[in-house]
């Protein structure tokens, strides 16, 4: 059937040019990849390039009628409503721009202890699932199986309007470690630091410095004698150690400010909204079923015959899980557990649901209800959200190719 | 001399029946069977009154509240509202319509799942390409003599269904458009391709949604309404689509090169190469991706809730509120993790269950 077309007529996807036939035959013009695929690609731009052009003009034809004038503008004016929860300053006075930053440090603030807390329980269930124990392992599998497939937004539900709004009032809070909770969320003790306590946080810093000049030096002198070092507990060690000994020399400069019942809510320390609570533990519950899956298939992605190999070099259990399964394990873990660190980011803006201050709840919800601004907000929110997610995974790419590098 | 064979002997008795099993899986060790005893009393302690509550201390029929005598869970409240959560608002005396699209949907889909059935490419096709349409004249009406039903009438299990059933099969030819965008030569397809497929998937579902339907209108002129289903559609397919074209970008790179070479070597030109060689082969390989973006997409249907469509969960929020039943909100969130969870564990396992059978040869990587 392709006797009648020339060889080099249908091959848009390239592929290497043949000596040309004789020009006798020219091919058409359509036939020919070259050309072919410039037409293809004009037209292409051309349609968006129709498409882009219409949405705009209609788009500001739309807004023009209902009076909304574009621009950032809307983001010096006075906000005018408050937000539940903020890690800065932020008043009823202050801009639509400070509800902007107030919103993505929530989100942020929720991702990143989501993040922690998935990564443990999941990480715990993942090895659990791989247990010599019927059980441990028995049980694994079935919380794997039941939260992953459950919607993340009836979780949330769930932890929300089920459990917490039905704790007690605050004056039967259930209290415990001098924390209380009740349907108003976990009122924590709150650490108040004193003159002084800045030493504290220097001795931090500087044990962290410290502790990254001593892993060098005990690597070089493995490399050059071959002594190993124990660096892990070294660190550890001088991390906290150096902090609590200067917090104790320095005369203890903090006090716990603990809260009082004072009429119908507490006064002092700090409370930790439910809104919070709910998502977190939902996000990391649901989260940590599907990193436990990960972290399954990538220890059972390393060859028994490495486990074996290390056991015929003579190495102890743990230092093989050590220093031969995880290393091989953590190659296929790192890029599935990216994309789950990326998917709770992103479903952490189901906060809206239950109103936790999250940037699509604050942001691309009272602000984009009062201004009307819907073009400039919901751009501003997804751009936030398109570079945490190329922020992440470059990171990410970049902590792969690392751990790619200790392959042979 | 003996020439005949000795009987043979039954294997040691410390190494067969309950109490061996016991002692290599549950107390190999002094570790392993502390673990089981503190976990078995947990799970025993636990497991106990979760029974109590859900089932044998539970009421089921009734009317009202009133017969919630047990202090069990309240399952009246949801046998009550049960035609709520399948059919919405749908008009009671046309649920028939509902029902019988589900047949025609879960018929087909066992039709496809069985092995050895015949015919199995045209139930595809008639479920990908017939079946939406006979759907839609089914559930909108408006013609062949049915009474035309309002899409905001439309709740429940079904709109769920609708929801995850129409953003999959109108998601796949985009997909497949895009994934082979993706791996063309021409740049400027390739980079439309990539930014559109990564915007997509860099952006939560919730903010799409939201676009689609705060922004949809603005985008188009005046006279052109959209109906709210319609607009969540959209942004369903759109998100979906950018999925979908990550997983077939999957299958196409599984299938060897030695199949492109050997389609170029007969001459074949693109579309004919894509259609008659690669498509067939990477498709089957591409099912259990395709089902797990169904799963993923099934659950995300419930955020249709925030922009006001009443789905499964919304229906079962909904329920919540009301001020005859009050307090109950446990059982009815029970009640939709269920139904959810029914789907979703039986589409994963059926997803293993292709996998597993799938890994047979096929794999260009040794």
């Amino acid at each position: 059937m392709s006797s009648d077309m020339s060889n080099s007529g249908h091959k848009p996807d390239g592929g290497s040019a043949q000596p040309k036939a004789p020009p006798a035959n020219q091919p058409k013009f359509w036939n020919d990849p070259k050309k072919r695929s410039l037409l293809f690609q004009t037209l292409l731009l051309a349609v968006l390039g129709y498409f882009f052009y219409s949405v705009v003009d209609n788009t500001l034809t739309n807004l023009e009628q209902r009076g909304i004038t574009t621009g950032f503008d809307f983001l010096t004016q006075e906000a005018g409503f408050g937000i539940a929860m903020s890690l800065i300053e932020y008043t009823e006075a202050s801009s639509y721009g400070a509800t902007f930053f107030v919103g993505l440090l929530n989100t942020v603030l929720i991702a990143a202890m989501g993040i922690i807390a998935a990564t443990i329980l999941g990480f715990l269930i993942g090895i659990a699932r791989l247990s010599d124990n019927w059980l441990i392992s028995k049980i694994s599998a079935v919380y794997i199986e039941i939260f992953r497939n459950i919607p993340l937004l009836l979780q949330i539900f769930f932890w929300y309007f089920a459990v917490l709004r039905t704790l007690p009032h605050p004056r039967q809070s259930i209290e415990f470690f001098s924390s209380f909770l009740n349907n108003r969320g976990l009122i924590v003790p709150a650490p108040v630091a004193e003159d002084g306590f800045g030493i504290v946080i220097f001795g931090f810093f500087a044990a962290l410095v410290g502790s990254w000049f001593m892993s060098r030096w005990a690597k070089k002198r493995q490399e050059d004698t071959g002594q190993q070092f124990p660096i892990f507990w070294a660190s550890v060690g001088l991390i906290l150690g150096v902090p609590l000994l200067l917090f104790l020399v320095s005369g203890m400069p903090m006090v716990l400010e603990h809260p009082e019942l004072k009429g119908f809510n507490f006064r002092g320390g700090i409370t930790v909204i439910p809104e919070l609570i709910a998502l977190w533990l939902a996000l990391s519950i649901y989260t940590a079923a599907f990193i436990a899956e990960t972290v399954r298939a990538g220890i059972l992605a390393v060859s028994h015959g490495q486990t074996e190999a290390a056991s015929a070099l003579g190495l102890p259990k743990a230092k093989t899980l050590r220093f031969i399964v995880i290393p091989q394990a953590l190659r296929v873990i790192i890029p599935p557990l990216t994309s789950q660190y990326l998917n709770l980011t992103k479903n952490s803006s189901l906060a809206t649901a239950i109103g936790y201050p999250d940037l699509v709840n604050v942001f691309a919800g009272t602000t984009l209800n009062q201004t009307g601004q819907a073009i400039e907000v919901i751009a501003m929110t997804m751009a936030v959200y398109l570079t945490l997610s190329l922020v992440t995974s470059m990171f990410m790419n970049w902590y792969n190719a690392r751990i790619q590098l200790t392959e042979r | 001399m003996k020439y005949d064979l000795q009987p043979t002997l039954p294997a040691p008795s410390n190494t067969i029946g309950v109490v061996a099993w016991m002692r290599k899986h549950l107390f190999n060790g002094p570790i392993s069977s502390v673990a089981t005893i503190v976990l078995g009393y947990f799970l025993i302690s636990w497991l106990i009154p979760i029974i109590q509550w859900t089932i044998l201390d539970a009421d089921l029929f009734g009317e009202s509240r009133d017969a919630c005598t047990s202090g069990g869970a309240c399952w009246v409240f949801i046998n009550v509202r049960l035609n709520q959560f399948l059919y919405g608002f749908y008009p009671a005396e046309e649920y028939w319509r509902l029902n019988l699209a589900f047949v025609l949907l879960i018929g087909s889909i066992i039709w496809l799942v069985l092995p050895r059935t015949p015919f199995k490419g045209w139930m595809a096709l008639f479920l990908l390409v017939v079946f939406p349409v006979i759907a839609y004249f089914l559930l909108y009406g408006n013609s062949f003599g049915l009474m035309q039903v309002e899409t905001h009438l439309w709740g429940g299990l079904s709109l769920t269904l609708v929801l995850a059933v129409v953003g999959i099969v109108a998601s796949l030819p985009l997909g497949i458009l895009l994934a082979l965008g993706r791996q063309s030569e021409m740049p400027i397809v390739r980079s439309v391709c990539i930014i559109f497929i990564e915007i997509w998937r860099g952006v939560p579902l919730i903010t799409v949604l939201f676009m689609a339907s705060v922004m949809l209108p603005l985008f188009f002129p005046e006279d052109m309404s959209f109906d709210k289903l319609l607009r969540a559609l959209i942004g369903i397919t759109l998100f979906q689509s950018a999925y979908m074209a990550e997983v077939i970008r999957g299958g196409l790179q599984a299938i060897p090169k030695g199949q492109y070479e050997a389609a170029d070597a007969l001459g074949l030109g693109y579309w004919q190469k894509m259609i008659l060689i690669i498509m067939p082969q990477a498709l089957k390989l591409m099912i259990p991706g395709i089902v797990n973006t169904f799963i993923a997409l099934f659950k995300d249907t419930s955020l249709v809730l925030i922009i006001g469509l009443f789905d499964l969960l919304a229906i079962g929020q909904a329920a919540n509120q009301d001020p005859k039943w009050i307090g109950y909100s446990t059982e009815s969130y029970i009640f939709v993790a269920l139904m959810f969870w029914v789907f979703c564990f039986s589409m994963s396992r059926y997803s293993m269950h292709l996998e597993h059978k799938l890994h047979t040869g096929h794999s260009n990587r040794a």
